[in-house]
């Protein structure tokens, strides 16, 4: 059975190697500071006794004043998963710095977040929008984005095409 | 004689049963210099409808993610809901999922192998001769069910229906006929001197990339990580179940492939113990219509027949989630594709693309 | 039983068409038997051609069906015979664009050359005793010169198709063409070493006359004979040009309409030519060591030539596709010192039997069993010289494992 690390664990664990880097953490996770993040996921996978190696996936919440992107990790060789969260403060432009460069799948998963809510990754090889085409107005999972059947926005009916 | 690479686009329509995947290569001559893959044409925006439903309408939105393994989708989603709601399922619910699930395997599976042979141009005849399985499994699911492909099977807290009396013969019918039938599939492929030519040393990828990668499912363990959410982390009854997992050494196509057969075999195995250690009572529980989990967050996950599939929940204790996220093993297994291919001629790209086995549902949502 | 010379013993089909032309050269002027003759046997050519193509596609269909586990069309009349008469009907009715900026000459002459080939070479294959269009004394290089015209109708399609990927395409199969050119010429000249004549007629002839077939005397030559023709009229499993080239949808892409379906005939056109020339050469072509007088040859020999054609569609059905640089060096590494091999032997055994005078029921035997087992051990020696058999190629299975997290990458299983 996969043992879930508590955001405490890991808090214990990362606040020695990185003061400060670490906002929150509860049972279920840990938020990081977008500054340290880099490092503190370097640390991460790094460490012979953490060893999350292997990035299970990537998302994007939109907590309505800020935004969270949401990392799940698993560890192969000791089988423990954890969470880790992190902030971007600025709900217009949201920016957070890539974890590419530590774990390659997060490439395509960053594209997504990026295309549907509109957060930048700094240090991303190659953002693009992955599922929308270049001039759609918006990010569409974003709480503000038009609301459902109903409340349309007059002046979307005339889609600026891809060139 | 001067030269220049020149762009050409593979797809959206492609030859085989992929979907709209679109590849633009750029090539010199024959090999391949870069691939830029273009994905976006089946997207849906299901993770943005899904929060205007309630948790049991989203159940039918699982099912057209990947649409070829639409148990599994269902079985993700509603392990999620039930882990954030505290919701328990009684064990005659656990083992008919692990029954769907695994019966979705092999359905998956028959495909997967025939769409990647039918790639390397072997002129649909396993294709057709594996679909014949695949029938049978789609009547089992028509008589559970009552959907062939998009079952909508699972509910929160177990499965919609219990099985009628004709499932019970008609699977065990099925699983007795199968290990044969497997063995006659590996007999017309495995020995196949033009498959090994074509697959062998293409498309390889190494189990650091791999594990980077993120990749999951045959992919991973065709590149000889041993890694299966059954085995790592069980759910529903598969701690009880004995199976094997398979584990390719090369990280090539045609590993990928052996680990496909070899899971055919695993899956009938799984199956004839499921059937039978399937107890009495009832197969679900009931569940308000308008569930209101508890606010929080939940990531569960399963092994899908494609790979690791995990449903991130985000409720706010309305009934509507509050976040809903796909973590979909088709679109992450698509990260290394570029590595793999560059080098390789386009025949061998397309060879490679199929022995990754993505559905454009999951990839793109 | 005798041949007789009546016009009515159809076992030599010259009896018939004898006694008509008798009958014109008494009612008309000296040279209209002659033209006569001329236009009857080209004439009977297409007629044979053209409705054993339209079955032949009927067949096939039913064929890959029943290897596909499922029935072949059965809608289109009883048991689908009407099938191939749809589908012709379908694509003359499709609308047929042309490119504006193709070679409009070229592009249109190019479907229509496409038969020139495969009903050329029927000039020379004898259909039974001396039921043969024009009896060359060089017959077997008259199938090579005429084959090998393939390669420009190829590409003459794919070059002014004004198209960058049907110009690859057509490339790389003129480029495959031209490879197999070479083993199939090399094996002709392995069956005319023994029958010391180039005409097909002779041939066979050679071949009643000491009471065998050559595929007995040259079994490494009939297998290589039938892989490079099987290249040469782009059949599966070295369809590269033809079906689903992956993204180069090949030489024929721009064709539509009924254009696209002059090149669907003109492949079972060749592959005729092909299974006849085999016929003819390797199986005996109308003998049967003494049916054809009961049965008339010109049966027997087109009971041989659909066999042929039945194990061309059975190898489609059955084999995936080799990538083209894979077929080019299965060709030059492979397929050439094998043929040069069995030239080189199969001269050597006729010079020891002509040069010493034996017997043929005692030299020709020997000669058999000598020849095959060079083949076995030909192919095998030589495949594992070059690599081809050797473990890498063996069938795997994959490893079973019971826990999670060991990482086996690398290791030999």
């Amino acid at each position: 059975m996969s043992r879930a690390l508590t955001g405490t664990e890991l808090a214990e664990k990362v606040g020695r190697g990185f003061p400060g880097a670490v906002a929150e953490a509860n049972e279920q996770w840990m938020t990081v500071g977008a500054e340290q993040l880099v490092a503190v996921a370097t640390h991460l996978r790094d460490d012979p006794e953490l060893d999350f190696r292997y990035l299970i996936g990537v998302c994007g919440v939109d907590r309505l004043d800020h935004f969270e992107v949401v990392y799940q990790l698993q560890s192969l060789s000791r089988n423990h998963t954890a969470v880790l969260k992190t902030r971007a403060l600025d709900h217009q432009e949201p920016q957070v710095p890539s974890l590419a460069p530590v774990w390659q799948g997060a490439q395509l998963q960053e594209r997504e977040v990026y295309d549907l809510m509109g957060i930048r990754f700094e240090g991303h090889p190659d953002l693009r929008r992955i599922f929308l085409w270049d001039g759609f107005p918006g990010h569409p999972l974003r709480k503000d984005w038009l609301g459902m059947p109903g409340g349309r926005h007059a002046g979307l009916g005339k889609f600026p095409r891809e060139d | 004689m001067k030269t220049e690479p020149f762009v050409v686009n593979v797809g959206p329509q492609h030859p085989s049963t992929h979907g709209v995947f679109r590849l633009r290569v750029t090539l010199d001559g024959e090999r391949i210099l870069d691939a830029d893959m273009i994905v976006g044409y089946l997207h849906r925006s299901m993770e943005k409808l899904a929060e205007s439903r309630t948790y049991t309408q989203n159940i039918p939105f699982t099912d057209r993610v990947d649409y070829l393994a639409a148990m599994a989708n269902n079985l993700a989603y509603c392990m999620a809901v039930e882990k954030l709601a505290g919701i328990e399922v009684p064990p005659r619910g656990q083992f008919l999922r692990v029954i769907m699930a695994e019966l979705q395997r092999l359905a998956n599976h028959a495909m997967a192998i025939g769409a990647f042979l039918n790639d390397c141009g072997a002129f649909y005849t396993p294709f057709q001769w594996m679909f014949r399985e695949r029938e049978h499994i789609l009547d089992l699911f028509e008589m559970a069910g009552g959907a062939r492909l998009t079952v909508n099977y699972m509910r929160i807290g177990g499965v919609s229906y219990d099985i009628p009396p004709e499932f019970m013969p008609a699977a065990r019918a099925l699983l007795k006929e199968m290990p044969q039938r497997i063995s006659e599939y590996e007999a017309l492929l495995l020995e196949n001197e033009i498959l090994i030519a074509r697959t062998r040393n293409i498309g390889v990828l190494s189990a650091d990339r791999a594990i980077g990668s993120s990749v999951s499912g045959p992919v991973l363990r065709g590149s000889g990580v041993a890694w299966d959410i059954r085995k790592a982390d069980p759910y529903c009854v598969y701690d009880q179940l004995d199976f094997d997992i398979p584990v390719g050494t090369r990280g090539d196509c045609y590993d990928r492939f052996l680990v496909r057969m070899e899971e055919l075999r695993q899956s009938v195995h799984i199956l004839e113990q499921a059937l039978d250690m399937l107890p009495g009572g009832p197969a679900s529980v009931p569940v308000p219509l308008a569930l209101s989990p508890p606010p929080g967050e939940v990531y569960a996950r399963i092994e899908a027949p494609k790979g690791e599939l995990g449903f991130y929940v985000v409720s706010d204790g309305s009934p509507h989630p509050y976040r809903w996220h796909i973590r979909a093993p088709s679109f992450i297994n698509l990260t290394p594709l570029k590595d793999m291919v560059v080098g390789l001629t386009i025949a061998d790209a397309i060879i490679t693309l199929g022995s990754i086995d993505i559905t454009l549902g999951e990839v793109d949502r | 039983m005798l041949f007789l010379a009546e016009w009515w013993d159809l076992r030599d089909l010259g009896n018939p068409v004898g006694k008509f032309l008798e009958v014109l050269g008494d009612h008309g002027p000296g040279w209209l038997p002659y033209v006569a003759s001329g236009i009857i046997g080209c004439l009977a050519i297409v007629l044979f051609l053209v409705p054993s193509q339209m079955v032949i596609v009927w067949a096939e269909r039913r064929l890959i069906g029943r290897i596909q586990a499922r029935r072949g069309p059965n809608r289109t009349g009883p048991w689908g015979i009407f099938q191939t008469i749809a589908d012709t009907l379908k694509l003359l009715a499709k609308e047929a664009i042309t490119s504006r900026h193709v070679d409009r000459w070229v592009f249109w002459l190019a479907p229509v050359f496409i038969f020139v080939p495969g009903i050329t070479v029927f000039a020379v294959l004898p259909f039974g005793e001396g039921m043969v269009l024009a009896d060359l004394n060089v017959g077997v290089l008259f199938l090579a010169a005429v084959g090998s015209i393939n390669a420009i109708i190829v590409f003459m399609a794919g070059w002014s198709s004004n198209n960058k990927y049907a110009l690859l395409g057509a490339m790389r199969e003129v480029s495959m063409l031209i490879s197999y050119e070479v083993p199939q010429v090399l094996t002709l000249l392995g069956a005319v070493v023994f029958t010391n004549t180039m005409s097909l007629s002779g041939v066979v002839q050679w071949q009643d006359h000491y009471n065998t077939w050559l595929i007995f005397l040259q079994p490494l030559a009939l297998v290589i004979y039938l892989i490079s023709a099987g290249v040469e009229i782009n059949r599966s499993p070295t369809d590269i040009a033809e079906a689903e080239s992956e993204i180069v949808a090949g030489y024929h892409t721009e064709y539509s309409g009924i254009k696209f379906g002059f090149f669907y005939a003109g492949e079972y056109f060749a592959g005729f030519a092909i299974a006849a020339v085999v016929a003819a050469l390797y199986l005996g072509g109308w003998t049967f060591w003494g049916l054809e007088e009961w049965v008339p040859g010109w049966l027997i020999f087109l009971g041989k030539l659909y066999l042929l054609f039945w194990l061309f569609i059975w190898l489609r059905g059955t084999l995936p596709r080799l990538r083209a640089d894979q077929l080019m060096a299965f060709t030059w590494k492979f397929l050439l010192p094998l043929t040069l091999v069995n030239l080189f032997v199969g001269g050597l055994e006729v010079l020891i039997w002509q040069e010493n005078d034996l017997s043929a029921g005692v030299a020709l035997p020997v000669f058999a069993v000598i020849n095959l087992a060079l083949a076995v051990g030909l192919v095998v020696g030589w495949a594992r010289f070059l690599g081809h058999a050797g473990p890498d190629s063996r069938p795997r299975r994959a490893l079973l494992m019971k826990e999670v997290g060991a990482i086996v990458y690398g290791q030999e299983s």
